[in-house]
C-alpha cells in the first residue's frame, strides 16, 4: 500500500480545484493514507479547504513568510524534506504550478517523473499521453524510489466535499535559495467560471477574426454561464490573453459541453478537448477536422449562428 | 559579454501526424520528417535577439543523440548559433538523464543563461529545464513569453494558468520557453553555406563521467480513444433541440 503526499495549488485564499482531482489520481494508486501539503503564508483557511476533502488524511501546513507566492525554487526544496517521512508518491497537479514544480521535486530526490497520468494501472504503472495525444505510453516508475508525477486534471473526476482530515502545522528545515524573486500576476479580472473547471466552455478561433468580435463569445457564454476559451491561433492573433488558451501547450479540459466556434480543430487543440462530454462544432469549412470529433456539427457562418444560438438559448 | 547556451531536440516535424508502430512497441518514425524542436527553435532565437541587442556573447547550442542530430545542430548554426555541441548516445534520453547530461555540458560551457524548450513535442514531458536547473543549484524561469536582462538578473515573465506572472532570477538561470516568446527566423541559403565552416563538436556520453540515473521503463503503445464521429444538423433550432434533449442545456 501507497503513502501519497498531494501538493496543493492555490491562490493564498482559495485551494484549486485541481486538487480534489489529484487526490483521485491519489486514491486510485491504492492509498494507505493520502496527506495534502499546503505550503503558503497564513494559509489557515487554505488547509481547511484541503481537509474537506473526501479521502485525505492530514493536512500538512507549511506556513512561512517565503511561501506567500509560489515559487518553484522555493517550494520544491521544501517537499523535497517531506518525502522521508515514508511518502511512496509526491502528487502534483498538470498545471503550470505543478509543471513548474513537481520536476525540480523529482531532481532533488534524484528520481524520475512521471508527467500527466491519465490512468493508474498499478501503484507503479501508469499510463500518459505522448506526441499531443496521438498516443497513450504506459511506464512503469522504477522499484525502490519516491514516485514523483504530475497527474492530468482532465483525466480525474474531483474527489467529493465530506473530508474531515486532521491539520498539522510543520517546520521543514532546509536552506532555501534567495536566486528567485516573486514580483507581480497579471490577471484577467472576471467572474465568468474558471475554464479549468466549468461545465460549460465557449471557445474561439481564428474565424472570429478580431478581439472585438470575441464579445460575441463573451456574451453567449454570460447567457449560459459558461467559460471562455480560445484556439493557439486566437492567442496568438492576440484576440484573447494566453490563459484562454485550449490545447497541448494550453489547457486540458473536460467540460460537460463544449462549443468550438470558427475553430478549425488541429490536432494541438484537440488534444486539449478529448475528454468533453459533448463537442458542439460551428465553422463555414464542412471539410474542418473539427467536425471529426464534434458530437454536434453545424456548417455555417458563425457571425449569424452564434447571435441566434444565444436567442434560442434564452428563450427557455 | 553573457554567454548563452541553448538545446536543440530532434524530433518528428509539427506538421507531421506520428503513428503507433503496427505491433505497438513504439512510434513508427522512421522516413518522418524530423526537425528542430519548435520550443527549442523559440529558445536560439530568443539567444539571437540577445546577441544583437548586446546582451549576449557567444551562443553554443548542444544537442543529445546519435549522429542524426547533427542535421538540428547545422539548423542551428544556420539560424545563428556560434558553435555546437553533439554529445554522442544512441540509447533513449529521458528528461533526468538528458539534464544530467546538460549539467556536465552546463560545467564545460559555463553559461551565464541556458535557454531551451519548456518541452519536447514527441514526449511532452515538460521536465528537462527546471531539471537541470536543480541539478545546477541555479534559479529557473518556465514558460517564458519575455526576458529582460539587467545586469546579473533576467525579469521573466511567464505564462502561468492565471495569465503573466513576472519573477526576477538571478544568473546564472534556466529559462524555458513559451510559445509567444517570439517567432523564429526563416533560414536564407548563404545562411546555410555559411554554417558549413562553423564548427560542431562531437562528445561521446562516456566522456562525461556519468552515473546511470534510474529511469521510467515504458511498456506499451497505444492509440487514444476515438471519440466516435457525431452527427450534422441544418440549423440552430436543430442544434438547440439537441442539446435539450441530452439534457445539457435549459
Amino acid at each position: 500500500m501507497s503513502k501519497i503526499l498531494v501538493v496543493a495549488e492555490h491562490d493564498g485564499i482559495s485551494l484549486h480545484s485541481g486538487v480534489a482531482r489529484v487526490v483521485s489520481c491519489g486514491l486510485a494508486i491504492g492509498a494507505e493514507s493520502l496527506d495534502v501539503a499546503v505550503m503558503g503564508q497564513d494559509c489557515a483557511a487554505v488547509a481547511r479547504q484541503a481537509g474537506s476533502i473526501a479521502g485525505v488524511s492530514q493536512v500538512l501546513c507549511l506556513d512561512r513568510a517565503e511561501n506567500a507566492r509560489p515559487l518553484a525554487a522555493v517550494q520544491a526544496p521544501q517537499l523535497a524534506a517531506l518525502a522521508p517521512r515514508g511518502y511512496s508518491h509526491l502528487l502534483g497537479p498538470s498545471t503550470t504550478f505543478g509543471k513548474d514544480l513537481m520536476p525540480r521535486v523529482a531532481a532533488l530526490l534524484g528520481v524520475p517523473q512521471v508527467s500527466d497520468i491519465m490512468s493508474v494501472e498499478s501503484e507503479r504503472r501508469f499510463k500518459r499521453p505522448i506526441y499531443a495525444g496521438n498516443a497513450v505510453l504506459t511506464v512503469e516508475a522504477p522499484a525502490d524510489h519516491t514516485v514523483v508525477a504530475t497527474a492530468r486534471l482532465a483525466s480525474w473526476p474531483a474527489a467529493s466535499e465530506g473530508g474531515e482530515a486532521g491539520i498539522e502545522e510543520i517546520a521543514v528545515d532546509v536552506e532555501l535559495p534567495a536566486h528567485s524573486k516573486w514580483l507581480e500576476l497579471k490577471t484577467a479580472e472576471t467572474e465568468r467560471p474558471d475554464l479549468q473547471s466549468a461545465s460549460v466552455v465557449v471557445s474561439g478561433g481564428r474565424a472570429l477574426g478580431s478581439a472585438d468580435n470575441f464579445s460575441m463569445l463573451y456574451s453567449l457564454a454570460d447567457s449560459i454561464g459558461a467559460a471562455v476559451g480560445a484556439s493557439r491561433a486566437a492567442v496568438d492573433a492576440g484576440y484573447v490573453s494566453n490563459d484562454m488558451q485550449v490545447g497541448q501547450t494550453g489547457k486540458i479540459i473536460a467540460p460537460a459541453l463544449y462549443f468550438a466556434i470558427g475553430i478549425s480543430g488541429a490536432i494541438q487543440h484537440l488534444t486539449g478537448i478529448k475528454d468533453a462530454g459533448v463537442i458542439v462544432a460551428i465553422n463555414k469549412d464542412p471539410e474542418a477536422p473539427i467536425f471529426e470529433v464534434a458530437d454536434i456539427g453545424l456548417v455555417g457562418d458563425l457571425f449569424s449562428i452564434v447571435p441566434e444560438l444565444q436567442a434560442a438559448l434564452e428563450d427557455s | 559579454m553573457r554567454k548563452i547556451m541553448v538545446t536543440l531536440k530532434r524530433v518528428v516535424d509539427y506538421n507531421v501526424r506520428v503513428r503507433i508502430k503496427p505491433d505497438g512497441s513504439g512510434m513508427a518514425t522512421d522516413g518522418l520528417k524530423m526537425s528542430v524542436n519548435p520550443f527549442d527553435e523559440i529558445a536560439l532565437e530568443e539567444a539571437l535577439r540577445m546577441r544583437e541587442r548586446g546582451e549576449a556573447g557567444e551562443i553554443a547550442a548542444v544537442a543529445i543523440g546519435g549522429d542524426e542530430c547533427q542535421q538540428q545542430l547545422r539548423t542551428g548554426l544556420a539560424m545563428g548559433a556560434d558553435r555546437a555541441v553533439l554529445v554522442k548516445t544512441d540509447a533513449e534520453v529521458q528528461p533526468l538523464e538528458a539534464a544530467g547530461i546538460l549539467l556536465e555540458m552546463a560545467k564545460r560551457e559555463k553559461p551565464d543563461i541556458v535557454i531551451m524548450g519548456k518541452q519536447a513535442i514527441d514526449d511532452d514531458c515538460n521536465q528537462t529545464g527546471q531539471m537541470l536547473a536543480t541539478l545546477w543549484g541555479r534559479p529557473q524561469a518556465t514558460f517564458a513569453s519575455e526576458v529582460q536582462l539587467e545586469g546579473g538578473t533576467a525579469r521573466v515573465t511567464r505564462e502561468v494558468d492565471a495569465g503573466l506572472e513576472i519573477i526576477e532570477v538571478q544568473l546564472p538561470a534556466v529559462i524555458t520557453t513559451d510559445l509567444r516568446l517570439n517567432e523564429p527566423r526563416y533560414i536564407k541559403l548563404p545562411d546555410i553555406m555559411k554554417a558549413r565552416s562553423k564548427p560542431l563538436e562531437t562528445l561521446a556520453v562516456g566522456e562525461l563521467g556519468l552515473s546511470a540515473v534510474p529511469s521510467l521503463k515504458p511498456s506499451g503503445y497505444e492509440p487514444p480513444a476515438q471519440r466516435e464521429k457525431g452527427e450534422r444538423v441544418e440549423d440552430v433550432a436543430a442544434l438547440v433541440g439537441k442539446l435539450r434533449e441530452r439534457g445539457l442545456v435549459a
